[in-house]
């Protein structure tokens, strides 16, 4: 069975997620989580070694179609949802100079 | 209420032949919403202006000697993760909140190509997330038939609203029974068709591998109206299944239809006494009817609600990545692009979608993927080896739909396990991929609906809605 979760890995999945959490919300997550991967203690015993894993209910293949010319959504009614736009582009902070 | 409602199927046919006029139906069904909604709270918004106008145009068709289509004057209610052209659309949550599509989803369109007519855009359990409609960023809505109560979730507005009248139609999405759970709750018939059967184009993503949309209706034949408009191929979409599915006509007679009780779905811990004897009887009376029926052991279901919960997650957290505070609906500022990010997500999510992106993706993170969602992927070929010997000597299945009636408001709030426990006769048939439906079939013990669950292999919808109807008929009234 796997470790159970702690703090510091609320902390690490936050970051991942790109959720700024606040402390209270780390600690009843850290709880949270535990409680709900506990019941999934079940499957985690199971030995599925020979079992191919199902990804999806259809077997699906790539659909192509010919590259044909369409007509797409309205940029300028796309680009009015955006929170911040300008010269037909979605407009954000700054990514340069970030810590890597 | 007064009588049987009025069925989208009169509706139409009062509509097409003139007798009656879509405006007049538009009316009738804006006043009951008016009067009824203040209370309830099924509605994300009401579509007062939009609805007229369609009506008047469905009114003019008429008058020109043309047919408006199998829908005609109906109203329809949608669940607000159904996109619609600048009309906004919020999955009741903040940080969609304003948000004005730039298209229409293809199952809208098909409704309003057959003539019907959107009234409302329905509340739902953020992003669909929940099981009672409690986690809506706008309020919970209450259940129809006492106020107390849940409606379900996660489209308990579709389910209220068709229960209370407000349309005789109305459309959501089902990822582990968020058809199928309100509609058993609000008493009355709701459809989670065959994965890929019906276009998500336009659906706002939750679990992609198990999303499906499908009717809520006060009747089967209704419920089968609305499927037969919604579905079929949609080149939108590249899991819709091509090929002209088979018609749902065909009555209810189950004469010689093998029928199978899920032994892990009905008789175990937590699933109250009086829905288990609803399930008993109504397996008699489809016996009475000439079908044979038998017990019949799924028994990897068992694992069903912790697949669910690995793998439902997992794509959520991949799925709700794109809520990035660049592209559409809310920004909160910060230093740089990955700190507006965090903020702008923590800001516009609420707890339970906060707790699913989370678990979804740990369930994936380096060291944890096998254990979890490789092992709940696996899981899910089991269910469907066992539903595919299930339906070698079977036709359909039977089960309860909820555990329980409805449950009072704030009950299970506190619990998300509880919570999640509310899905678990519901979710095997998302995993597997398969088509199910609720029929109310009388009360439990607190005078509450309860409905019973037909099961079916993959399109299997024809032979499903055969055993629905016989089951409408002997339901006790």
């Amino acid at each position: 069975m796997a470790d159970p979760i702690s703090r510091a890995d609320v902390e690490h999945v936050a970051k991942l997620s790109r959720l700024a959490l606040t402390e209270d919300e780390v600690e009843h997550l850290t709880r949270e989580l535990a409680g709900i991967l506990g019941h999934a203690a079940d499957i985690e015993a199971l030995d599925l070694d020979d079992v191919p894993a199902t990804a999806h209910p259809l077997p699906l293949v790539n659909v192509l179609r010919e590259d044909e010319v369409r007509p797409s959504l309205d940029r300028a009614e796309v680009l009015a949802q955006a929170p911040l736009a300008e010269d037909d582009r979605f407009r954000v902070p700054r990514i340069l100079g970030e810590a890597p | 209420m007064s009588g049987a409602p009025e069925t989208a199927l009169d509706i139409a046919a009062s509509v097409r032949s003139g007798e009656r006029s879509a405006r007049s139906v538009v009316d009738d069904h804006l006043a009951t919403i008016a009067a009824r909604d203040g209370e309830i709270h099924a509605c994300n918004a009401v579509l007062d202006d939009q609805a007229r106008a369609a009506a008047d145009a469905i009114d003019a068709a008429v008058a020109r000697g043309e047919d408006p289509g199998p829908l005609a004057g109906v109203p329809v209610a949608l669940k607000d993760n159904l996109c619609t052209r600048g009309i906004p659309t919020t999955c009741s949550s903040r940080i969609l909140e304003g948000w004005l599509p730039p298209y229409t989803a293809t199952v809208v369109q098909r409704v309003t190509d057959a003539g019907g007519i959107p009234i409302a855009k329905t509340n739902l359990d953020e992003f669909a997330m929940g099981s009672s409609t409690e986690n809506s960023a706008f309020g919970v809505t209450r259940n129809p038939r006492d106020l107390t109560r849940v409606s379900g979730g996660s489209s308990g507005g579709s389910a209220a609203a068709v229960a209370a009248g407000y349309a005789p139609l109305a459309l959501g999405s089902d990822t582990g029974g968020s058809i199928r759970q309100p509609a058993a709750l609000c008493g009355v018939v709701g459809v989670k068709p065959t994965y890929g059967l019906v276009s998500r184009y336009g659906l706002i993503a939750f679990a992609s591998s198990l999303d499906q949309i499908g009717p809520f209706a006060n009747t089967v034949d209704d419920a089968a109206l609305m499927l037969e408009t919604i579905w079929g191929h949609d080149p939108m979409d590249s899991t819709s299944i091509t090929g002209a599915p088979a018609p749902l006509a065909g009555g209810a007679d189950v004469a010689g239809l093998r029928i199978g009780i899920v032994e892990e779905l009905t008789d175990v811990e937590g699933i109250a006494p009086e829905v288990r004897a609803a399930v008993g009887r109504a397996a008699s009376a489809l016996e009475a009817a000439g079908a044979t029926v038998d017990r019949v052991s799924v028994p990897s279901c068992t694992y069903g609600l912790s697949a669910y919960y690995l793998i439902a997650p997992a794509e959520a957290s991949s799925n709700l990545a794109r809520y990035d505070g660049v592209r559409y609906g809310l920004r909160v500022d910060g230093e740089d692009v990955a700190d507006m990010n965090a903020r702008t997500r923590a800001a516009g999510f609420g707890p339970e979608v906060k707790r699913r992106i989370m678990l979804g993706t740990y369930a994936l993170s380096a060291g944890y993927y096998d254990a979890y969602y490789g092992k709940a992927q696996k899981v899910r070929t089991l269910i469907i080896r066992d539903f595919a010997a299930a339906y070698e000597r079977f036709d359909v299945l039977l089960s309860p739909t909820a555990p329980t009636e409805a449950f009072p408001i704030g009950e299970k709030t506190a619990d998300p396990l509880a919570m999640y426990l509310s899905d678990v006769c519901t979710i095997p048939t998302n995993l597997a991929g398969h088509a199910a439906m609720t029929v109310p079939f009388g009360v439990g013990g607190e005078g509450l609906p309860v409905g019973v669950q037909v099961l079916a292999p993959a399109l299997g919808e024809p032979v499903m809605f055969r055993a629905a109807r016989a089951l409408e008929a002997a339901a006790p009234r």
